[in-house]
């Protein structure tokens, strides 16, 4: 058994920065990640970090009125002033603790243009923005001797007198079976993405996070807001920044035309992510594509600028894709890449579960309601992070650890033998988790319908049903990957049921959730959040206010 | 097509646990990478295969292992590319130069500690200002070409001097340092240099140039190590062995236009060097012997003028 004052499960962006802001108030905090923490998934954001520096004549306002309307006006708006008005300051923070921001002529951090934001404030390295903060964070982890769980994996959240204190994880390494105690556990593990096959996401993002809070009693908001990439390649679904439109790359059809002039006249192709992936599979499904796919047409940006600013993807279209981006147009197409639902939080980053906090894309505050701007995951994970740190520790210093012991753990442990133990015939997790992939991208894409969708809760019933007869055929203890892939699958099915139920719910199209048989949004009826918790016998699903300050919706045009 | 990997492995939960080879036959699609047909083996041959993985993109840096010998990502690496003399079997074994865990997993605590050793945050003792740093883009750029670095460990896998001496810092942690190093913003250059040049930093490097060749990222860690061995003469760190023997080795050739290999010993050790000048008696009295001892009187090779042009142009150019 081990204690902690503050235990953060997840090493991304949000994990770290929010071990950070413990750790400065003073409290004992370990971070715990099923991979090495510069192995996280925030790695692969791409384009940048939006800020509104006031200093430049960019008023946060402006920022926060890009967000809301990017949102489809299902964002919580008291949540997006506090994102918006913090950028600046947690961007001139990352810069001080020696993010490589690319600067502009007079030496200070530069910016570019990024989807459905009428003024550029990206701020940017090249195209790896994620992955150079990422680094840094954990040089300051480093710094800071902060313990990591290292290859850790949470099988549970711990619940007592209806409070969060610890968690139950399995070191992979030697496959014993821990309980970690703390007053306040941060939840900040990520996204879902490979709920969907193909994703941008990494094989990690397999929604641990959002299903250990919604077993533990905590419900998950938005689910159904699921945000397609507009540019991602077909051979593996890996992502092209939005970057290379916000540096000016075309989008075209197969007749070699901007088809954006058709659906986003002032905005183009840099309307918000929704729309342009709308865009792109209409032209696909009326003939205008090529192999299910259209292009990203790079080729009037010349070699320097791709090779100073777009190096990582141009690397990937190479290696991926076949294609030289300074000579040829790239085939790409809309692709599974950011859940903007999750774990319900205040701004204070508090879920309904005393004790449990989430930041970053497990959570859900909800600063992106319908439809995420491309370069606010990244403010999202700081912001929240930050303040997930500090809530947390403030709520550590006031109280004693609590008495569970190691018997805490008993359970999961026979969960784990009882699967072991399983003989003869079953199916490894393997295509259970391909078949439910499929369906979701397939049922629960750019465009839904109720009768996909109720196929697709039918077959993620089926799936369920299938999995509880999983065979796992590695018996060993040390790094069972075998073990933790079926574990995996155990949640990604909870968190894909919660998606089905959430969209079905939604009787109108919203920003990523556009149903070809409700085409219009409906303020008057579901200018609402849905909410789905785990009931006693079946998912319940509850309806809350979207908070408004000073932006009425209006109609969403680009 | 189809494809046979024989892949390295290792079970640590047998008893007198062993390394041995497995080959696997497999289909995959044309245009497939190394790491799709290992994770099809463990989703549907053998569950029990270990190895880690996860963008798929070359971002992660999970998946480094060797390949065929040498150290890439799986996840860059096609099948199809990789099949030796077209339909021979892909040997597919864990990274080189780290303890083995199971199978391709391999434990990479001595490439954190290496990197932690260089003290690899920023180090700004002045007052921070107001907004951000006020720094060139090009420094910046420079060091993008570093932070680039997805740390996944190929370098360390394949570098010859850490196969012999386990206290070199190594290609990863010494590309790390050079971060700081060339960072404008960083205010503890001389102190990082000074341990650089200790035992186990810049100049243990041999150039062999393999953490060059197997970087998926082409950091260039050892275009990084020699920028480090500059900075730190330029820095005034000119007595040890390895400074000395560079600047000896360029005085040489500027003024004979090749070594005079009589004298690059003993002046890379130093004449007054007692202890050092004895080891070095025997190795001459052999070479006496022998018939090889260079001559005492170095002569300049013809066309002495071009070789200091060279120079002055280098000169320049600084």
């Amino acid at each position: 058994m081990f204690d902690h004052d503050v235990i953060i499960i997840g090493a991304g962006l949000a994990g770290m920065r929010a071990a950070m802001a413990a750790r400065e108030n003073g409290v004992d905090v370990a971070v715990i990640s099923k991979v090495h923490p510069v192995r996280s998934h925030s790695n692969a954001a791409q384009g940048g970090i939006n800020a509104a520096l006031t200093e430049r004549g960019d008023p946060w306002e402006e920022h926060a009125f890009d967000t809301i309307k990017g949102s489809d006006y299902l964002a919580d708006q008291d949540a997006v002033e506090i994102m918006c008005r913090e950028a600046g300051s947690e961007v001139i923070a990352m810069e001080h603790m020696g993010v490589i921001f690319s600067r502009d002529e007079a030496g200070r951090l530069g910016t570019r243009a990024f989807g459905g934001q009428r003024h550029a404030r990206t701020f940017f390295v090249a195209d790896f923005t994620g992955q150079a903060m990422l680094q840094v964070l954990y040089e300051q982890i480093m710094k800071a001797s902060v313990r990591v769980y290292e290859e850790w994996f949470v099988l549970s959240l711990i619940v007592e007198d209806g409070e969060c204190c610890g968690a139950v994880a399995m070191d992979i390494r030697s496959g014993e079976v821990h309980v970690i105690r703390a007053k306040a556990v941060i939840m900040a593990a990520g996204g879902l993405g490979r709920l969907f096959e193909p994703s941008t996401n990494a094989l990690i993002c397999t929604g641990d996070g959002m299903a250990l809070a919604y077993r533990a009693g905590a419900p998950l908001m938005d689910m159904e807001m699921v945000q397609y990439h507009p540019t991602t390649l077909k051979s593996n679904g890996a992502l092209m920044s939005e970057g290379a439109r916000g540096e000016g790359a075309y989008l075209i059809n197969s007749e070699g035309e901007r088809f954006m002039e058709r659906y986003a006249p002032s905005m183009m192709e840099l309307a918000s992510r929704d729309v342009v992936s709308r865009a792109e599979q209409t032209e696909i499904n009326d003939g205008r594509g090529v192999d299910g796919c259209v292009f990203l047409d790079c080729r009037h940006l010349g070699e320097k600028l791709i090779k100073e600013k777009l190096s990582q993807i141009s690397e990937l279209a190479r290696d991926f894709a076949n294609v030289d981006m300074a000579r040829e147009p790239v085939p790409i197409r809309p692709g599974m890449h950011y859940q903007m639902g999750g774990i319900k939080t205040d701004v204070q980053t508090l879920t309904p579960l005393p004790g449990l906090y989430g930041a970053g894309e497990v959570a859900c505050v909800s600063v992106h309601g319908g439809n995420r701007l491309g370069a606010n995951s990244l403010l999202d994970t700081l912001v929240f992070g930050r303040r997930g740190g500090e809530q947390a520790a403030e709520r550590a210093k006031k109280r004693p650890q609590s008495n569970i012991t190691e018997s805490a753990a008993d359970m999961e442990r026979a969960v784990i033998q009882e699967m072991l133990d399983r003989d003869g015939g079953g199916e490894m997790f393997g295509k259970i988790r391909l078949e439910l992939g499929q369906t979701m991208n397939y049922h629960l894409a750019v465009f839904r319908d109720q009768q996909g969708m109720e196929l697709a809760l039918a077959k993620t019933g089926e799936l369920r049903e299938r999995y509880s007869r999983v065979m796992v055929p590695d018996k060993g203890k040390t790094f069972n990957t075998n073990l933790i892939f079926t574990l995996e699958l155990g949640f990604m099915l909870d968190c894909a049921e919660s998606i089905v139920l959430s969209a079905l719910e939604r009787k109108e199209s919203r920003g990523a959730h556009n149903r070809t048989d409700i085409t219009d949004r409906d303020d008057n009826n579901w200018l609402k959040h849905i909410l789905v918790s785990q009931g006693l016998e079946e998912p319940a699903i509850e309806h809350s206010p979207v908070v408004i300050t000073r932006w009425e919706p209006q109609a969403r045009v680009y | 097509m189809d494809v046979t990997l024989n892949v390295k492995r290792f079970d640590p939960d047998v008893d007198q646990p062993a390394p041995y080879y497995q080959e696997y036959s497999l289909e995959v699609e044309d245009s497939s990478t190394v790491l799709d047909g290992l994770i099809k083996i463990r989703e549907e041959i053998d569950g029990t295969l270990a190895l880690r993985c996860s963008c798929r993109s070359a971002i992660c840096g999970s998946c480094a292992m060797r390949i065929n010998g040498q150290a890439r990502l799986a996840c860059n690496t096609k099948v199809a590319d990789a099949v030796p003399n077209g339909n021979g079997a892909i040997v597919v074994e864990p990274p080189g130069n780290m303890p083995v865990v199971k199978d391709l997993v391999v434990d990479f605590k001595p490439f954190w500690d290496k990197i932690r050793a260089v003290e690899p945050w920023l180090q700004h003792m002045g007052t921070k200002p107001q907004h951000e740093h006020i720094v060139t883009n090009e420094s910046m750029l420079d060091l993008a070409g570093v932070m680039d670095c997805i740390m996944c460990g190929a370098c360390v896998s394949d570098c010859t001097v850490l196969e012999v001496d386990s206290n070199f810092l190594g290609p990863a942690a010494l590309a790390k340092a050079y971060r700081f190093v060339a960072d404008p913003r960083d205010s503890e250059h001389g102190w990082r240099l000074g341990e650089l040049n200790e035992y186990g930093g810049v100049w243990d490097c041999t150039r062999c140039m393999q953490c060059v060749e197997v970087c998926p990222k082409d950091v260039d860690p050892m275009g990084r190590i020699m920028a480090l061995r500059d900075k730190a003469m330029e820095a005034g760190y000119n007595r040890t062995y390895g400074a000395r023997h560079a600047a000896a080795f360029t005085k040489h050739v500027e003024h004979s236009g090749r070594v005079d290999e009589l004298r690059l010993p003993i002046e890379s050790k130093g004449i007054f060097n007692i202890v050092e000048m004895l080891k070095l008696a025997p190795v001459g009295i052999r070479a006496l012997l022998r018939g090889k001892m260079p001559p005492i009187i170095h002569k300049s090779n013809p066309g002495m003028d071009h070789v200091r042009r060279i120079f002055e142009k280098a000169e320049k150019r600084r």
